[in-house]
């Protein structure tokens, strides 16, 4: 599969209350909580970010609480794939659960704000400003709940 | 096998695991508070198509987050909760205490295999269980079933040797640790402490140490049971003689320290891992102290605050916010005059419950304020408004800085520290 999309590039440590602040928890939809995806780190990024666009981040991208709703706004709002440098464990797993792409790359440095970025899934790579980068794909364990669309999916199917 | 892989292999039903593995397991106990109930309930009914839970006495449902409801959002999502609950007979706790305390105090014991819909569900390494937490979609699917998928974690062993000063705590330890360790030094590895500081920490003072391990981006901790840990549970039929570690098992790392000369530390905004010796951060202003939360909200640290705080006023610009994590906390402390300590002081005293350690509901700051806490997160935002700063700091540090105004050194006081 290949995505493409604009890269919104943030730091280290984007911890679960940056990506959706406690207050907002208990509005009635995910879709509610989406409008404050991010909003004490760039306000209007619910605005900003377009279905496709590309999340990049430098270390433990998702720390923090377990909440799921942190990863099921940036889903709502056409997050696809996030690549960081590395994850926290948690939003991790959720992610693969609910069926968004997370790719480690050292190289996460290089990208940049607004950059095109490429991603190959089936190669394993990315390219971005005519450079390309291999990334190391998921074991195949996690690879087989992601394809089947995530955790309710694989179950449904060993059932 | 180190306890940690003991207590995995047990419940996957293997005579041995290795880090690395994937290994299915069977759950003891499944919690859930109200920050993602409501997400919970509609992936179970609504993704999974499940109509009942698997065993409804192993589920435990707390309100313990927004107590109480503070909207009508959040009135919503309790009233959801309380339905669920009956429908399926399931313990709802409603203003009882912060969840992690509640499991400790009534239902987790040594040896079980717990996961929870919230991060500091690592804390009951204290009493010998491998504990971790989940998002919604695994917690759905393990009320359904009663199991989930682990990877068997490394395990990094910390040994703490050494004496603590006076005026210095297990929270002055644990932070220093993550400091050492950073925000993701133990990302998808178990924690498990030893030593003899460990060995003199009450459980309480252990369960401040586990509870903070995911700080550190830690998947579980672990305190090997001891004496403490067998007394507790004298009346309940356990079986210590497997809940040790062997003295072959292996760590992916051993970190030694010696804690003799650590002196109070201090997280400063906005990362727990951004932490100094007190000397660094004393003097600056502060606007509201919070002494609370699953951390630091137990009996023993309402002791040390009320001694501190003796006689004493809090400085006329601070509110100093009291929040005891559970009722039968709470109660006692009623009844041993600490409460009485903290009104006469100028404390403001919250029912228990998460409070002011997220910036959901009680005592949330706004643009430009200061708060010291005795919580785990100093988050951008965490407490209310993203323009404000928390710091985190042991109970004593916490009420020191509420006297003078500022961010204190607990040892100014020193006479007063029991
Ligand atoms: S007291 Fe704080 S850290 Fe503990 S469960 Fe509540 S919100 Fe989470």
């Amino acid at each position: 599969m290949i995505f493409t999309g604009k890269g919104f590039r943030f730091g280290d440590n984007v911890d679960t209350d940056q990506i959706l602040p406690s207050q907002y928890l208990v509005l009635p939809s995910i879709k509610e909580m989406s409008k404050h995806a991010m909003e004490p780190l760039l306000k209007d990024f619910s605005d900003k970010f377009k279905s496709g666009d590309i999340l990049v981040a430098d270390h433990n991208f998702g720390c923090g609480s377990s909440r799921e709703q942190a990863p099921a706004v940036l889903k709502e709002l056409g997050v696809q794939v996030i690549i960081a440098k590395d994850f926290a464990r948690i939003f991790f797993r959720n992610c693969i659960n609910i069926g968004i792409l997370l790719i480690e790359l050292k190289e996460a440095d290089d990208f940049q704000d607004g950059d095109v970025i490429s991603i190959d899934t089936v190669k394993s790579i990315i390219i971005n400003k005519n450079k390309t980068y291999t990334f190391t794909p998921l074991s195949n364990f996690l690879k087989n709940i992601i394809s089947k669309g995530g955790l309710v999916n694989y179950f449904s199917a060993k059932k | 096998m180190n306890l940690t892989e003991k207590i995995i292999a047990k419940h996957a039903n293997r005579d041995n695991v290795k880090p690395g593995e994937i290994v299915e397991v069977s759950i003891d106990w499944c919690m859930a508070n109200d920050a993602t109930i409501s997400l919970n309930i509609d992936i179970f009914k609504n993704e999974f198509g499940f109509t009942n839970v698997w065993d409804s006495e192993k589920i435990i449902f707390i309100n313990d987050h927004q107590i109480p409801a503070d909207s009508v959002n959040t009135a919503a999502v309790h009233q959801k909760t309380r339905e669920f609950c009956k429908n399926q007979g399931i313990q709802c706790h409603e203003s009882d205490g912060v969840c992690h305390q509640l499991m400790f105090e009534k239902y987790v014991k040594p040896g079980e295999l717990v996961v929870a819909a919230d991060s500091h569900t690592c804390s009951y390494g204290c009493v010998g269980a491998v504990s971790t937490g989940m998002g919604s979609t695994d917690i759905a699917a393990v009320m359904g079933t009663g199991k989930t998928w682990l990877k068997v974690p490394e395990t990094i062993k910390i040994d703490l040797n050494g004496i603590l000063q006076k005026g210095v705590f297990a929270k002055d330890v644990i932070l220093k640790i993550i400091k050492d360790l950073s925000a993701s030094g133990a990302t998808y590895k178990t924690v498990e402490f030893s030593g003899e500081v460990t060995s003199r920490f009450s459980i309480s003072e252990r369960f401040t140490m586990c509870n903070m391990v995911i700080e550190a981006g830690g998947k579980s901790a672990m305190v090997a049971p001891d004496e403490k840990v067998v007394s507790m549970f004298q009346n309940k039929n356990i079986d210590w003689d497997f809940l040790t570690t062997d003295s072959n098992a292996a760590y992916s790392q051993t970190i030694t320290y010696n804690l003799s000369d650590l002196t109070p530390q201090v997280a400063c905004p906005h990362f727990v891992d951004n932490v100094k010796d007190i000397k660094k951060v004393e003097g600056i202003k502060i606007d509201q102290a919070f002494l609370g939360s699953c951390t630091n909200g137990r009996f023993d640290d309402l002791t040390i605050g009320a001694n501190l705080l003796k006689g004493k006023k809090v400085a006329s610009d601070v509110r100093l916010l009291v929040t005891p994590a559970s009722v039968d906390i709470y109660r006692e402390a009623l009844n041993q005059g600490i409460i009485n300590i903290f009104l006469e002081a100028g404390a403001m005293i919250n029912h228990p419950g998460c409070s002011t350690c997220w910036g959901a509901c009680q005592g949330v700051l706004t643009k430009g304020q200061t708060m010291i806490s005795s919580a785990n997160r100093n988050f951008k935002g965490r407490a209310g408004s993203p323009e404000s700063d928390i710091y985190l700091a042991s109970p004593a540090t916490v009420i020191a800085s509420a006297i003078v105004g500022k961010i204190t050194d607990p040892r100014k006081f020193l006479e007063d520290i029991k």
